[in-house]
């Protein structure tokens, strides 16, 4: 076949319909907190990981919410668990405990 | 009591509370309506945030307190004029006014979301308003809401929105939108609520209050972003898009239910009345007030006051407290106290 140089790019959207929240559903009931993220970023802001990397809380929560699993968990390999995310957080969000289950969940 | 004549144009819960505050004062008001009854606006009203406080509560309380108040209803005033600081109003069946001060209540209509094309609303049937989710509250008879599964809310429809030409806040949406998601899912444990918002402005005693709850105890998802256009999917379902603006994402998804959160905007009745009294409007195509610090009850005219959301959207608390001072400024232009005029 001719190589004309067109293709067909993926869709940039994130199609609510189609994404599996099964584990975020989890993680969800075992930390209930986590709905009451208003994404202030004070989290963010103050990590130390967040410093040098790409690392976020507040990302990562909505990654999740939107089917970004693999983003998502990419990033929280690079929280070193200081828990300062936590002392700060508006809605007083056991973030430090979210993260573990993070973990434990996604890499079942 | 005295000789002195108010007459309180709208009989809204503006207008109810100044002519109740008049008449402690010891003045005559008489409240002029357009339509067949008191309440106004809140009339439409299930439930009121912050706290969901039956609607209908408050409007007996008003209708009690204005119980023994003169009242002409279906009014259509013909013409008002001004002589030596005597208002002569005249109205179609033939009934004169001599007043010595006016203080217009004409309240807000809900913008009109059929304006806002891209969202559908007369064109998807399952498409609505704010102000038709609250009638089904009260009547629960509406056959496009049939057991919803995912239930969308558009924050600022018709406001913060230079091609509608309403630049202005609407104030009350963001606290009605997340009290209303609230009470749907109450209803629909099972549904999915998604409020679209650009800012939650939740300025009020107990708003911040209901955010929490909506999130904590109602599970309703805010998404940070406005919905750009509303389609529907060949088996009768709203299609939806928006961006995640935090995640700087655009997101597409299936919604059985719609509901637009209709914005204020001057009510159209008002603007013959003011066109007899010279009565400008402001920039935001509302009543235009004296000042914005200390005149908010006075407009240019002499004699001509107003208070409630004919001069800028306002919650019910702020209405209300307008109109108690409304009256207190009539008072004191008769010269009882004279201040300001
Ligand atoms: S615990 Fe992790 S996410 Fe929180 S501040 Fe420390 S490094 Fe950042
Ligand atoms: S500090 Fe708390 S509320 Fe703010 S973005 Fe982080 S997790 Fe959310
Ligand atoms: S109160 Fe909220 S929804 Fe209403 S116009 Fe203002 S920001 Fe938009």
């Amino acid at each position: 076949m001719i190589d004309f140089g067109f293709c067909i790019s993926k869709s940039s959207h994130i199609m609510m319909d189609d994404i599996d929240l099964k584990y975020f559903n989890k993680l969800e009931t075992l930390n209930p907190d986590i709905k009451t993220c208003m994404s202030c970023g004070l989290c963010t802001a103050t990590c130390t990981a967040g410093n040098f990397t790409d690392m976020s809380f507040r990302k990562i929560i909505l990654m999740l919410q939107r089917g970004k699993d693999k983003e998502a968990v990419r990033l929280v390999k690079k929280c070193m668990m200081c828990g300062k995310c936590m002392m700060l957080c508006s809605r007083g969000i056991n973030t430090r405990n979210i993260l573990l289950s993070i973990t434990r969940i996604y890499n079942e | 009591m005295n000789e002195h004549r108010i007459l309180v144009i709208g009989g809204g819960p503006a207008g109810m509370e100044t002519a109740y505050q008049l008449k402690n004062l010891g003045l005559n008001p008489v409240i002029i309506e357009r339509s067949d009854k008191l309440g106004g606006n809140l009339s439409r009203w299930d439930r009121l945030f912050p706290t969901s406080e039956p609607a209908e509560a408050l409007l007996e309380k008003l209708m009690e307190q204005t119980k023994d108040i003169e009242k002409k209803l279906n009014a259509k005033i013909t013409s008002i004029e001004k002589e030596n600081n005597i208002f002569h109003l005249k109205l179609s069946n033939g009934i004169n006014y001599k007043a010595d001060a006016i203080v217009l209540c004409t309240g807000f209509d809900l913008f009109k979301a059929e304006k806002k094309q891209e969202y559908g609303y007369g064109i998807y049937n399952n498409v609505i308003t704010n102000a038709e989710l609250e009638k089904y509250f009260k009547t629960h008879n509406d056959e496009r809401i049939n057991e919803p599964k995912r239930i969308g809310f558009v924050h600022c429809v018709g406001s913060r929105d230079v091609k509608v030409n309403n630049t202005y806040c609407s104030k009350v949406c963001c606290a009605t939108a997340l009290k209303q998601a609230c009470e749907i899912k109450e209803e629909f444990p099972e549904a999915d609520v998604y409020c679209f918002y650009m800012d939650l402005r939740m300025f009020g005693k107990g708003y911040e209050d209901i955010y929490l709850k909506a999130q904590k105890d109602f599970d309703i998802k805010c998404v940070r972003g406005r919905v750009c256009e509303v389609s529907e999917n060949i088996e009768g379902k709203l299609v939806i898009k928006a961006e995640d603006t935090l995640l700087g994402t655009p997101m597409k998804m299936t919604l059985d239910l719609l509901v637009l959160m209709c914005g204020m905007e001057k009510s159209k009745s008002s603007n013959e009345i003011q066109k007899m009294l010279n009565i400008s409007n402001n920039e935001d195509g509302f009543i235009e007030t004296r000042d914005l610090f200390s005149g908010l009850n006075l407009t240019k005219e002499k004699g001509v006051f107003v208070a409630g959301a004919c001069t800028s959207p306002k919650t019910l608390p702020e209405t209300l407290a307008e109109a108690r001072s409304a009256a207190m400024e009539v008072f004191n232009y008769l010269g009882f106290q004279d201040v300001r005029n």
